[in-house]
């Protein structure tokens, strides 16, 4: 049993445009809202690297991850949750502090000034 | 259960049934303590501090309810040793199958005419000390009778109370107990420096009456001394009469006599603290009474524990004097002692070690003006010197000479909970690596602190590295980047990590770096790149609650607000169905709003002159006050005026962490300032500045800075000390914190913001007049810039869908987030924005 399972086939990927890139600053999140309900947090690395998780913080179940302060660790980036400060890798949605759940990840690209977010590539790394 | 009687509420009464009922996991025993005065159990050792503006619910000791029976304000007049019964002034007769004395001394007044006159007190009681209080209003003078430890304290008291204050002394010196006449010559200058006039060598042979029949002065033979009050401290005696009449022996100077588990001629009956005799000795001080309550405690529940005497060591602050006494501090144990002295008057330092007559041992000491060695120095006492004796106590070499690398493991390092250098060792060798640390594996440094630098020298003795690296992007301490950004006048955290650390950052170093770059003035805190450092309560100007929607928490300064205000505070909740609630800093919490709600909620509020309170930052928060002398009968000073002055002035001003203010009209205290970060207490002459208070989860009253200030010399103060914290401290370090990682601690502040010691005053409080200059109220930043103002969306594709996750519950007629999902649940999928139960 997982966190996030959602019913959306991750064979068929449907893109879904949520912002035009503009919008989306370096190192701040954006929550965007996907077909069914799904809620993802959007980051931009400094070096332009976009990356997409669930916005949910798995630890309490509040839609706040897009609010969190994006980072590193050794290189690998990060964002922390703004409630109980859990970190995540914004690659894998695995926890960085220990055992726990993790974010479930979205494919992201940007075409066209307009960014896209794909169906979810499941839960981080089966963490559960 | 067997039945307990302690007879006497006092500090020995109250530590035994402290010790028993929290030892006694059997219930054993049920407890019934029987004491005269009208209150429960109070620090008799911290009465002066009553004074100093403490209330008499700082001095309540804890609370014993649930643990003992406690019949107050009844007093216990006869034993019944056949029939194990005592008998008490309301006619009550009790059983006992244990029974404890604990019943204290009483003053000892001197039989001189005139001293029953009014005017004239015992310094014992809190009763005491309100009858002085009384007696000193319209009084210009007071004499203390009695120069020892606690004369000098109710010295202090007079003193405090306005009063030209004398202290006569029939020994040739001051504090003849503990310390030599060197020393006591030295106490005398310093005692001189803030007032007070000692007459040593002097008996008083009678207290003279004035027109109105009440004390006017004291007749000293050769010459008079004017006084208006009188304080008795010449001595105790033990309150040994229901010893006596129940037949039980007593010591050769009074008292119940005792063996070494504390148990008098009578099996059943124990004795404990200043009634008690062992030996022959009848100790005054608090620690031999701890110990003496702990024994008896221990051997109640079938313990083995045993009094052997006690050390009567003992470091205090008189008058902000170091006073320190340890071991044979008189040389009188041992033939042929060496004293070794270094009497520095110019500097007002005297130590003195008594040593072994070939000066191998160390047998005792005093120190006055400076009592830093004293840890050290205690724990050596009967062992053999690590050097010469004049090293361990010449200032130059102070930490070096008598540093803890000298000590043995046995040796003592935190005497108030016996932790030896060896404990401290072991603790280090698991992985303690700071002075947290080994406080939490030993609880070295919990009571009294003064072993603490101790502890870190242990530290690093031990080769234990103190990181200061923030987090791994920078290997700087908080106030080492303070100093960066300063020096290099660097404005953006991408400049600084470029520059000054590795990597991008972190939750750690992000809004720590904000908090600088806020601190010193670099716009609004959402302006370009800063906005993405916050934490995401400075980052929506909001506190996030823990369902993801946010508290707003207008500035009400003072705690002052009118009825039209408040109207507008009650229709925005009921506009954006807030749940409200009154915080107890003395302003309004409206919870629940969405990240999507806020520029509309601040709109109204802002239109209604409402401010940010900052309530989402590490930022000043609010000056609470109490009515002051506007309204209050007992109020000196305008209290809320002040405290409304001094959060306008501070307001917005960023901290490394959440900064409180509070200002009391009187020395009652209402406004709980002693609480706060800072408070300031009105006195009839000005304002006691008070800092490094805090509640939470390690409460601290506040200490004593400066006194009688006017208000322009506080605002100077208080300027001078929150930025000089602000530049220095450490992340997320409150101000008691601080203060205590100062070199030097209070003392040390009191230097550098009173004395200008570093002379960097001027420069301080320039930086705060440019905090001031520079502020604007946030939330109105934010309802100015569209760009500031697109970051409030919910979602960037669905700006105004609400969060469907958010839901609400109805609890007493106001909205309350939802029980959380459980973990491993699915997600709601319905788009509601509320739920109704």
């Amino acid at each position: 049993m997982s966190v996030l399972t959602t019913e959306t086939p991750a064979a068929a990927r449907d893109w879904t445009a949520v912002c035009p890139g503009a919008l989306l600053a370096a190192e701040r999140g954006a929550a965007v809202l996907l077909p069914g309900g799904e809620q993802a947090a959007v980051f931009r690395s400094a070096a332009g690297e976009l990356f997409a998780v669930s916005n949910i913080d798995p630890f309490t179940g509040a839609a706040v991850m897009a609010r969190g302060i994006m980072g590193d660790r050794a290189g690998e980036p990060t964002v922390a949750s703004p409630l109980l400060k859990h970190v995540f890798s914004l690659r894998t949605g695995l926890p960085l502090d220990g055992e726990g759940p993790g974010l479930a990840t979205y494919p992201v690209r940007e075409r066209d000034g307009r960014v896209e977010v794909g169906a979810a590539d499941g839960p981080a790394g089966g963490a559960l | 259960m067997a039945r307990l009687i302690v007879i006497g509420n006092g500090m020995a009464g109250h530590r035994l049934v402290d010790t028993l009922t929290r030892a006694d996991t059997d219930r054993a025993w049920q407890v019934t303590v029987i004491g005269e005065e009208p209150r429960p159990a109070y620090d008799r050792v911290a009465l002066s501090s009553y004074f100093d503006g403490a209330s008499e619910d700082d001095l309540l000791l804890g609370d014993l309810s649930g643990r003992a029976d406690q019949r107050l304000a009844e007093r216990v007049t006869a034993i019944d040793r056949e029939r194990r019964t005592v008998t008490t002034d309301t006619g009550t007769t009790l059983a006992y199958d244990a029974l404890v004395l604990a019943t204290g001394s009483t003053p000892f007044i001197p039989p001189v005419p005139g001293a029953d006159l009014p005017g004239c007190h015992p310094y014992r009681t809190i009763e005491d000390l309100e009858a002085i209080t009384a007696s000193a209003e319209g009084a210009t003078t007071g004499a203390v009778i009695g120069g020892g430890l606690l004369g000098l304290e109710a010295a202090n008291a007079l003193r405090l109370l306005g009063l030209d204050t004398h202290v006569v002394e029939l020994a040739p010196h001051l504090m003849p107990a503990q310390v030599d006449q060197g020393a006591g010559a030295l106490l005398a200058r310093m005692v001189a420096d803030l007032g007070v006039t000692a007459h040593t060598g002097t008996a008083t042979s009678a207290v003279t009456a004035g027109p109105h029949g009440r004390a006017s002065g004291l007749d000293l033979g050769e010459t008079t001394l004017p006084a208006d009050v009188v304080v008795f401290s010449a001595g105790i005696r033990p309150r040994d009469d229901l010893a006596r009449r129940a037949g039980l022996d007593l010591g050769p100077r009074g008292g119940a006599a005792v063996d070494d588990a504390c148990r008098t001629s009578d099996p059943h009956i124990y004795a404990v603290g200043e009634c008690a005799s062992h030996n022959g000795t009848v100790y005054g001080l608090v620690a031999p009474a701890n110990a003496m309550a702990d024994t008896a405690a221990d051997r109640l529940l079938g313990g083995t524990a045993a009094f052997t005497g006690a050390d009567t060591s003992t470091k205090l602050k008189l008058m902000g004097v170091d006073v320190a006494s340890f071991g044979d501090a008189h040389g009188r144990g041992e033939q042929g002692a060496l004293d070794v002295v270094v009497n520095d008057a110019a500097s007002r330092r005297y130590a003195k070690l008594v040593v072994s007559d070939d000066a191998t041992r160390l047998l005792g000491g005093v120190l006055v003006g400076d009592a830093s060695a004293y840890g050290t120095l205690r724990a050596l006492v009967g062992r053999e010197l690590p050097g010469d004796p004049l090293e361990l106590i010449s200032p130059a070499s102070s930490g070096a000479g008598a540093g803890p690398a000298a000590l043995p493991d046995d040796a003592q390092i935190c005497s108030c909970n016996a932790v030896t250098k060896g404990d401290i060792a072991a603790a280090i060798h698991d992985g303690a690596c700071d002075v947290p640390d080994l406080k939490k594996a030993t609880c070295a440094g919990t009571s009294c602190g003064s072993c603490v630098p101790m502890l870190k020298t242990l530290l690093a003795d031990a080769g234990v590295e103190q990181s200061k690296a923030l987090c791994e992007h920078f290997a700087h301490s908080r106030a080492d980047l303070m100093e960066i950004v300063r020096a290099t006048g660097i404005t953006t955290f991408s400049d600084l990590i470029a520059r000054h650390g590795t990597g991008r950052g972190c939750d750690v170093c992000k809004p720590a770096v904000a908090s600088i770059l806020a601190s010193l003035g670099n716009g609004h805190i959402l302006a370009g790149e800063q906005a993405g450092l916050q934490d995401t309560n400075d980052h929506f100007l909001a506190n996030m609650q823990r369902n993801g929607t946010y508290s707003v928490v207008p500035r009400i300064p003072g705690g002052e607000i009118t009825p039209e205000r408040l109207i507008v505070i009650g229709e925005v909740a009921r506009e954006f169905g807030l749940y409200t609630k009154i915080t107890g800093a003395q302003r309004i919490d409206l919870l629940g709003a969405r990240v999507e709600q806020l520029p509309a909620v601040w709109a109204r509020l802002v239109d209604a002159g409402f401010e940010s309170g900052h309530a989402y930052g590490k930022a000043l928060r609010t000056v609470k006050s109490c009515v002051g002398s506007t309204w209050c009968r007992y109020g000196v000073q305008d209290s809320v005026t002040m405290a409304i002055d001094l959060e306008l002035r501070y307001r917005g001003l960023r901290s490394p962490h959440k900064l409180k203010g509070a200002v009391s009209g009187c020395a009652r205290e209402c406004a709980e300032a002693r609480g706060k970060d800072f408070g300031v207490i009105a006195t009839d002459k000005g304002w006691n500045l008070y800092v490094g208070g805090n509640g939470g989860f390690t409460p601290r009253h506040a200490e004593l800075l400066a006194s009688d200030l006017d208000s322009a010399t506080l605002v100077r103060y208080l300027d001078r000390f929150l930025m000089y914290y602000i530049r220095t401290a450490d992340r997320l370090q409150r101000t008691a914190a601080w203060i205590e990682s100062l070199d030097g601690g209070l003392e040390r502040l009191r230097e550098v913001v009173v004395d200008d010691a570093l002379g960097i005053a001027a420069d301080l409080e320039a930086d705060m007049a440019a905090h001031i200059d520079g502020y604007a109220d946030e939330w109105r930043g934010v309802l100015e810039d569209p760009d500031k103002l697109a970051r409030f969306v919910s979602f960037a594709n669905a700006p105004d869908t609400p969060d469907p996750t958010i839901s609400f519950d109805t609890v007493r007629d106001q909205p309350v987030p939802s029980a959380p999902v459980p973990l491993g649940m699915p997600e709601p999928a319905t788009a509601a924005t509320a739920v109704e139960a």
